[in-house]
């Protein structure tokens, strides 16, 4: 027995011998993990041991995350194997990891991918190339296998002790904010079809090939809680799902989102709601990508300095595994790491670029995996789903991992619980709330009596049923795309590049979404390929 | 006097709330649909409630003995509303529904009646704004108690025929209470005293055979003798008696009489595996009762049989038990047979086997876990694992009372890229039954039996293929794990078919 579970045994005694009560049973076991933010924090104060050796490559690719994979599969597929893909973490995979213990795989962050849009033509192509997606890839609604596909039901919604089909809060709502709901669908139905003069979507996903039209941008300048409103949009249910989906996708509230990427959400895609997924989440993606890159991945490894020189890049890189720094001298860079760590490893960094990258700031997300002897009980309303969402609550619900298996017989299973720590103020500034703040220093049991204590409002038996909770915790998760940051002239910088160094990251965009990181990485490969002079078969 | 009088308010009004709930949750126990049930009990609950605040003006005499004699009425019938209405349904389903709305309307006539009372009988001592306020908030807050009190403690403890005599002796002590506070005011009622002491032992009694009580109405529900019951990690297995019958209930649904059983399994297996001379080599999913292994083993040149079924209770049960081994002829122990106790879906994802005739006997697509074994995902798995020239058998519900369903399993094993041939065989127990065979080529059905029959014989065969107008075809979507129509489907033909 640990001391702390002596004191919370022993503690829970003297609770009980006092109120004569029952007791609050002990939390179940289970730890808290996250991204490595030791290695990751030494960038701060570098003081890493000068390079022992040194390599020569054609291409590095700095970051194993979506963006960084997808870079190493095109190039892999394009005939290019003279790249090494520099991974902080012990795996690559970025926000699409996954774990597995004796009940499941899950997922340790991105957990599902909406079907994507035919502009999203890498993406397709992956799929393609997974056997996910079947046939014509070009089609507007193309053949999946329904191994894939989330299983039915797939979204339920818990509100006022009774759980309700799909995510629009429907029971007991006064017939004229249904009316509103329709109409916000039908001005959504309207802007997936709607194209400008040159035929571009109005939000395109890549939003790289979104249009330009100066009207559409011009809502990147407001909130979409303000937006809503001023088109005349008030229920309450429509405000909780804009503002549900926002923390879901960007880690934002509707008051701290652009409406342009609110709407964003709402428009890019034509799948009807659909999404593929599995056990192990954006995994099965994250490491069907991997694949390509198998051999060509150096884990544990912190690149600390960036130089360019006349015949390309000069990186100093820190392998944590050896105590020991590596240079590589790499013709073509692609990085693929999040644009905020770098004014601290290139030194040669444009004065713009530093400014452009100033007002970002990310959201933390805190990912809680449960094991459970058996499914919790519903109590009333609609049965078990995929993804179940807890209406008055600040975390966005769990995902049911065993849900996609192909079995009948009940029994074990893992739920995995998400928490986006948004901020409560709608300042636009960088700095956190003290309140979220204080959730990031949060221990282990700290998150455990939060998460039972939410999840005990549907399931009050829950505490019997957890055998296990592990917490895992992602500092920097995502990019918010508050207002301004999407088309207010700071991310173009980014896109274009350097000569010799490509962006990667999903950053770039604005928007962390696997589609966006996905064509980041893809659109660098193949410039650095362009570049390198190997021809090649444009995925985009 | 007045505390006192609260305080029975504060009883009182719990005591009209719990059964109010009671008769809700039972309603949707026994009936389903819980919004309907709740929504209706409850305004028939009100409306009688209504009913008796009107008649309170009638009431006249002394005040505090009709009070009391009131109390142990309400007591004396909401204390039994639980057992009666359960014992009801399980001997006649049918004035179920008349016994309900009546109970529920007698109760909250004479709960009705409660509030207005304890306020005359209160008025000459309180202001009457006082009383108001007084009587009324003690009310609500006695129904906030016990609707809180109700869901977390009562009704997944004590159940709800306990819970139900539980406040049947809250309300008779209130009555007892203040026939004792109140005695020298009321002088001596022997009547009454009797009459209380009656209903109290009366609902202590009940109390504590409660327990014993649910099993005579379960064996009720059976109306035959139970010889075997138990709760295995999957489901509760019972088997009944009742002179030359043996049934067997899964979860309470009859899984078999073995009246009948033999056209029911004939027709899963014969109809395919006579068509199949060469087959040597045969897979039963489900199925752990061993009867259908008991029609293949009629086959001499069939050399391995694989039984797969999730229960080994079952199994276990049906290989064992002396009485079920005679109706399955003991089967289960046949030589050629290797019993697999998995998950059918699991253990075909990672076997490597190819049959020449496979059996999938699943329970109906009652909800989404089982509906997966009838998707076309599940169908295509089964591809794998079956011969070019083999069969499948499917049990798939009834097509006279789920058409819709049935035609959806058949569009179903075609999407997935099977030939099928449904067809059906009336089994009285369950009524007009449907199978459909599926096969990688086109089906022909057999010229000749070549084992003993009682229901499948040759010139029987032709007419099991035919669909009469009111179960032919209908237009289908397959059933697909990202939109598992079937269960709703499944769900609304049945629905329907129980409201009768």
């Amino acid at each position: 027995m640990r001391r702390r579970d002596f004191l919370a045994a022993s503690s829970a005694a003297a609770a009980l011998a006092a109120c004569g009560g029952k007791a609050a049973p002990p939390l179940p076991p289970g730890v808290l993990t996250g991204a490595d933010d030791q290695l990751g924090h030494r960038l701060r104060q570098p003081d890493f041991p000068a390079p022992t050796e040194t390599r020569k490559l054609a291409v590095a690719i700095v970051g194993g995350g979506i963006g960084g994979l997808s870079a190493a599969w095109k190039l892999t597929r394009a005939g290019c194997d003279d790249y090494l893909l520099l991974e902080m973490e012990s795996e690559a995979g970025g926000n699409s990891r996954a774990g597995k213990n004796a009940v499941s795989a899950y997922p340790l962050g991105a957990h599902y991918l909406p079907l994507p849009p035919r502009e999203a033509r890498a993406t397709r192509a992956l799929l393609a190339e997974l056997g996910v997606l079947r046939g014509n890839r070009d089609a507007a609604h193309p053949n999946y296998d329904e191994r894939y596909l989330c299983h039915a039901p797939q979204e339920r919604l818990y509100k006022d002790g009774y759980w309700q089909e799909g995510l629009w809060p429907t029971l007991g709502v006064p017939a004229a904010e249904r009316a509103q709901y329709v109409r916000f669908q039908d001005f959504i139905q309207q802007l997936r079809q709607q194209r400008d003069g040159s035929g571009r979507r109005a939000f395109a996903l890549p939003l790289a090939l979104s249009s330009r039209d100066p009207g559409w941008r011009a809502l990147d300048r407001s909130n979409l809680r303000d937006w809503l409103l001023a088109e005349g949009y008030t229920a309450p249910g429509l405000h909780w799902l804009a503002d549900y989906a926002c923390r879901d996708d960007y880690g934002t509230s509707a008051m701290q989102t652009s409406a342009w990427a609110g709407l964003h959400y709402f428009a890019c895609r034509d799948g009807e709601g659909q999404v593929l997924t599995a056990p192990e989440g954006n995994a099965c993606l994250a490491r069907g990508l991997a694949r390509a890159a198998a051999g060509r991945v150096l884990p544990r490894a912190l690149v600390f300095r960036v130089e360019q020189g006349r015949r390309g890049a000069i990186l100093d890189v820190f392998l944590a595994a050896e105590n020991r720094s590596l240079r590589i001298e790499a013709r073509e860079l692609i990085w693929a790491a999040p644009l905020f760590l770098l004014p601290r490893v290139f030194p040669a960094l444009p004065a713009e670029w530093g400014r452009a990258l100033a007002g970002a700031d990310y959201a933390p997300w805190v990912v809680a995996t449960l094991t459970l002897t058996e499914p919790p009980l519903t109590r009333a309303g609609q049965p078990l789903a995929w993804d179940n969402v807890l209406h008055d609550s600040a975390a966005l619900g769990y995902v049911v991992a065993t849900h996609q298996q192909l079995r009948y017989a009940p029994g074990p299973t893992v739920i995995s619980w998400y928490r986006a720590l948004h901020e409560e103020s709608a300042s636009g500034s960088a700095s956190q709330s003290a309140s979220d703040r204080r959730r990031l220093l949060y221990s282990h049991e700290d998150w455990a009596r939060e998460i039972l204590a939410d999840l005990s409002r549907p399931h009050p038996e829950i505490r019997e049923l957890v055998t296990r909770l592990d917490v895992h915790r992602h500092a920097h998760a995502m990019v918010r795309p508050r207002p301004g940051r999407l088309w207010g002239g700071t991310r173009e910088a980014f896109e274009r590049g350097l000569p010799g160094v490509q962006f990667a990251h999903a950053d770039v965009s604005g928007l962390s979404l696997f589609e966006e990181a996905n064509y980041r990485g893809v659109l660098a490969a193949e410039r650095t390929l362009r570049r390198l002079g190997v021809s090649f078969a444009s995925s985009l | 006097m007045q505390r006192t009088l609260l305080a029975s308010v504060f009883i009182v009004a719990s005591c009209g709330l719990a059964y109010e709930l009671i008769a809700g949750a039972l309603a949707s126990y026994l009936l389903g649909d819980s919004v309907t049930q709740f929504s209706t009990v409850i305004g028939a609950y009100l409306f009688a409630m209504g009913i008796g605040s009107w008649l309170s003006k009638h009431v006249a005499g002394n005040l505090l003995v009709r009070f009391i004699q009131i109390e142990l009425l309400v007591g004396l019938l909401g204390g039994l509303s639980a057992g009666l209405l359960f014992l009801l349904f399980t001997l006649h389903a049918g004035p179920f529904r008349f016994a309900l709305y009546g109970l529920v309307l007698l109760i909250g006539i004479l709960v009705g009646l409660e509030i207005p009372l304890i306020m005359r009988i209160l008025k000459r001592e309180v202001a009457f704004k006082d009383l108001v306020a007084q009587v009324l908030s003690v009310d609500y807050i006695g129904a906030l108690a016990v609707s809180v009190l109700f869901p977390l403690l009562l009704a997944p403890h004590l159940g709800l025929v306990r819970s139900a005599l539980l406040f049947g002796l809250l309300n008779a002590l209130v009555a007892a209470w203040a026939l004792w506070l109140f005695r020298a005011q009321l002088g001596p009622l022997p009547a009454l005293r009797a009459q209380c002491i009656a209903v109290l032992a009366l609902l202590a009694v009940g109390f504590g055979f409660a327990g014993h009580y649910v099993s005579l109405a379960e064996a009720n529900l059976y109306a035959e003798d139970i010889v075997h019951a138990e709760s295995s990690a999957y489901q509760r297995i019972v088997v009944t008696r009742s002179r030359d019958e043996t049934r067997l209930y899964l979860n309470h649904n009859l899984q078999f009489s073995s009246r009948d059983e033999y056209r029911y399994h004939e027709a899963l297996v014969h109809p395919g595996l006579a068509a199949l001379p060469g087959a040597r080599r045969v897979l039963v999913l489900g199925g752990g009762d061993g009867m259908a292994v008991r029609e293949v083993l009629k086959y001499p040149q069939v050399e391995h049989i694989t039984l797969v079924d999730l229960d080994p209770r079952m199994t276990e049960l049906f290989a064992q038990s002396p009485l079920l081994r005679e109706l399955n002829g003991g089967a289960l122990a046949s030589p050629k047979l290797k019993i697999v106790n998995a998950d059918a879906l699991q253990w075909l994802e990672t076997s490597t086997e190819i049959f020449d005739f496979v059996i999938a006997d699943f329970p109906d697509p009652s909800n989404h876990a089982l509906g997966k074994l009838y998707s076309t995902a599940f169908y295509r798995l089964l591809k794998q694992h079956v011969a070019e020239t083999g069969l499948v058998a499917v049990q798939a519900t009834s097509p006279l009372y789920a058409r819709q369903s049935f035609w959806t399993v058949v569009a179903t094993l075609e999407a997935a890229g099977w030939r099928t041939a449904p067809y059906h065989a009336l089994v009285p127990s369950f009524g007009e039954w449907g199978y459909i065979l599926a096969g990688k080529r086109d089906y022909r059905p057999p010229q000749t039996i070549p084992v003993a029959t009682r229901f499948v014989t040759p010139d029987a065969i032709p007419a099991l293929f035919h669909f009469p107008a009111d179960m032919a075809r209908v237009a289908a979507e397959p059933n697909r794990l990202d939109n598992q129509n079937l269960v709703r489907i499944f769900e609304r033909e049945w629905g329907r078919v129980q409201a009768h």
